[in-house]
């Protein structure tokens, strides 16, 4: 961001912010008319990142857009995996002849690794918030923890990123054996850092004041322009897909749902800055707890993938070619919100039409409306505190 | 909170407006088939009344009927409303089908904000003209791209600002035979695809 001149008062200028800037989460361009040091008017640019994928998902083979879907969120590829194959498998079920079940532990280790996604994919987005707003070491330590999980899910699946690991009917390979008791043993050293994390930087007076009040969003505001996940529970909306619309075997786990407080005290509003941080933080505990109940009922490991306990795979090739004809809408709760997959077959092997619903999406749709009227140095505070990925957006 | 069932949902709304139909999709999905002329009415009323009280657009997409095996064949533009109830946890789908020659439908941007951006990127991927939007524009594709890509009738350009999308000079066959479609000649059609209200 440069300012070129000083304008005079009441004279309107237009800043760039981006395309390539730190503080915009990938490739995104927000044109800003400013009025002295004041946001008149903010203009979003997106398509920067567009890959076409729901195009790509009108060529291809229901198995072989899974890879896809890591494209679509590669902050949370598990949960992007987990979308798709859970709307393909629901799409499936419409026809009791291709019907898929899923086994136990196959569920089980969804649920595990949607969980340990979900703690890296907030830890970037409490940390990448800190650093926009000029905390360069909060960041550091969320990438270090991000790090561990990335680990455990190399050791997984080969990949650290992009890890195609969930597949239609299960997911592609069992844990090895030592993978529970590392598990376990990363999430006791992860709550003691997370107190450190805290100390650091949630409970750090400069931070909490600079969040406290910024771009509040009412809860009528959040369900109308469709915010989703954090950013809508943050504004005091009680609503989690975990909870309220249970897949997987979220129904049998005890999913407690954190919403904004006006955590910030003082000089804090209901749906501001701060408590869409702090939503995510109390998030992280929450899927703390969940991978500890999972790792508490997971069957032991059956020799057979398709065994329907302790299996971890079911066989999905004969089903797969011949999906009944129709459509199907399926939601899911994914970091950064609804991850929503609307799927339409023609009754061949290749999807008729993907579409993917996200969260960053709408996030976006409400940059126009809630930036009216703030600093112009609160803008990175608030593209920060919606936890935006731009691959997202733009698909 | 009392959800309602499908039927029930179905009843309240063609009681109130006759010209919308129930139907199911061939996988037994109910939605409702809404004239674009009562979009925004019914969308209204579906937000409005206490004991339907949609007021979360789910999702606002669409997709093209063009090679869909539907009896009878249609060539409409399917415009895809995704409803659900955060008061009730209740659901409803509405489709309205817009002839392709056209292709136009009231905006429902002024019900459910969440559509401004939703409409924009069906404008863009569809080229559904939604009449009232406040900055009809694309949002994916660049401003000057031709042709909407998710129409089933979509010819893959050969060139993009003097780029050549072609490999040794041969076209890039790829993908199967139902997405292989034709590839457009090198110079623009003459006549431009419309473009949406400023």
């Amino acid at each position: 961001m440069t300012v070129e001149a000083i304008t005079p008062s009441g004279e309107r200028m237009q800043l760039n912010l981006g395309p390539q800037h730190p503080a915009t989460h990938g490739v995104l361009r927000i044109v800003i008319d400013t009025d002295g040091e004041v946001v008149a008017n903010c203009t979003p640019d997106h398509g920067y990142l567009h890959r076409s994928i729901e195009k790509i998902g009108e060529c291809v083979e229901y198995p072989l857009f899974v890879p896809y879907t890591d494209r679509v969120d590669y902050v949370c590829a598990m949960n992007a995996n987990l979308a798709y194959c859970l709307a393909v498998e629901k799409l499936l079920a419409t026809d009791p002849a291709t019907a898929v079940t899923v086994p136990l532990r196959g569920e089980c280790i969804r649920v595990l690794v949607a969980e340990l996604n979900r703690i890296s994919s907030h830890l970037i987005g409490v940390g990448a918030m800190a650093m926009d707003l000029g905390a360069y070491t909060p960041f550091m330590h969320g990438i270090a923890q991000r790090e561990l999980v990335n680990d455990i899910f190399e050791k997984l699946c080969g990949q650290r990123l992009t890890y195609n690991y969930v597949t239609i009917g299960g997911v592609g390979f069992d844990l090895h054996p030592s993978a529970t008791a590392e598990i376990s043993a990363f999430l006791d050293k992860f709550e003691v850092e997370m107190v450190r994390f805290n100390q650091l930087i949630t409970t750090n007076a400069i931070f909490r004041e600079r969040c406290a009040g910024i771009a509040p969003i009412t809860a009528a505001e959040a369900v109308a322009f469709g915010l989703v996940g954090p950013n809508l529970r943050a504004s005091g909306v009680d609503w989690d897909l975990r909870r309220d619309e249970p897949y997987g075997i979220y129904g049998q786990l005890a999913v407690r749902v954190p919403t904004g407080q006006a955590y910030a005290g003082r000089h804090g509003v209901l749906g501001d800055c701060y408590d869409r941080y702090v939503v995510r933080l109390l998030e992280i505990q929450e899927s703390v707890r969940q991978c500890r109940e999972v790792l508490k009922i997971l069957p032991p490991a059956a020799a057979k993938a398709n065994d329907p306990q302790g299996g971890w795979q079911a066989d999905v090739s004969k089903q797969i070619r011949k999906p009944p004809k129709g459509e199907v809408h399926c939601r899911t709760e994914a970091p950064r919100g609804e991850m929503g997959y609307y799927l339409v077959s023609d009754g061949s092997k290749i999807p008729y039409r993907v579409r993917v619903r996200t969260g960053s999406f709408s996030a976006a749709g409400i940059f126009q409306h809630v930036m009216r009227g703030i600093f112009l140095a609160d803008v990175v505070a608030v593209i920060g505190s919606f936890d935006i990925v731009v691959p997202e957006i733009d698909r | 909170m009392t959800a309602l069932l499908p039927a029930a949902i179905a009843a309240r709304v063609v009681a109130a407006f006759p010209t919308v139909e129930a139907r199911t999709s061939d996988n037994g999905q109910p939605w409702l088939c809404v004239p674009a002329a009562v979009v925004q009415a019914a969308g209204t009323f579906l937000r409005d009344q206490p004991d339907l009280a949609f007021d979360s657009l789910m999702d606002l997409t669409g997709y093209d009927l063009l090679k869909y095996p539907a009896s009878p064949p249609s060539d409409a533009i399917a415009v895809v409303y995704l409803l659900h109830s955060l008061r009730h946890r209740h659901k409803v789908t509405l489709k309205v089908l817009a002839a392709r020659a056209d292709c136009a439908v009231p905006t429902a941007a002024a019900v459910w904000p969440a559509a401004i951006y939703f409409e924009r990127e069906v404008w863009d991927l569809l080229g559904v003209q939604f009449t009232g939007h406040p900055s009809l524009h694309r949002i994916m594709c660049p401003d000057d791209w031709i042709g909407h890509p998710l129409r089933k009738d979509y010819l893959y350009p050969s060139e993009y600002q003097g780029v050549p999308h072609l490999r040794d000079g041969q076209h890039f066959e790829h993908g199967p035979k139902r997405a292989g479609q034709a590839i457009a000649p090198a110079t623009p059609p003459a006549a431009p695809a419309p473009k949406g209200p400023a």
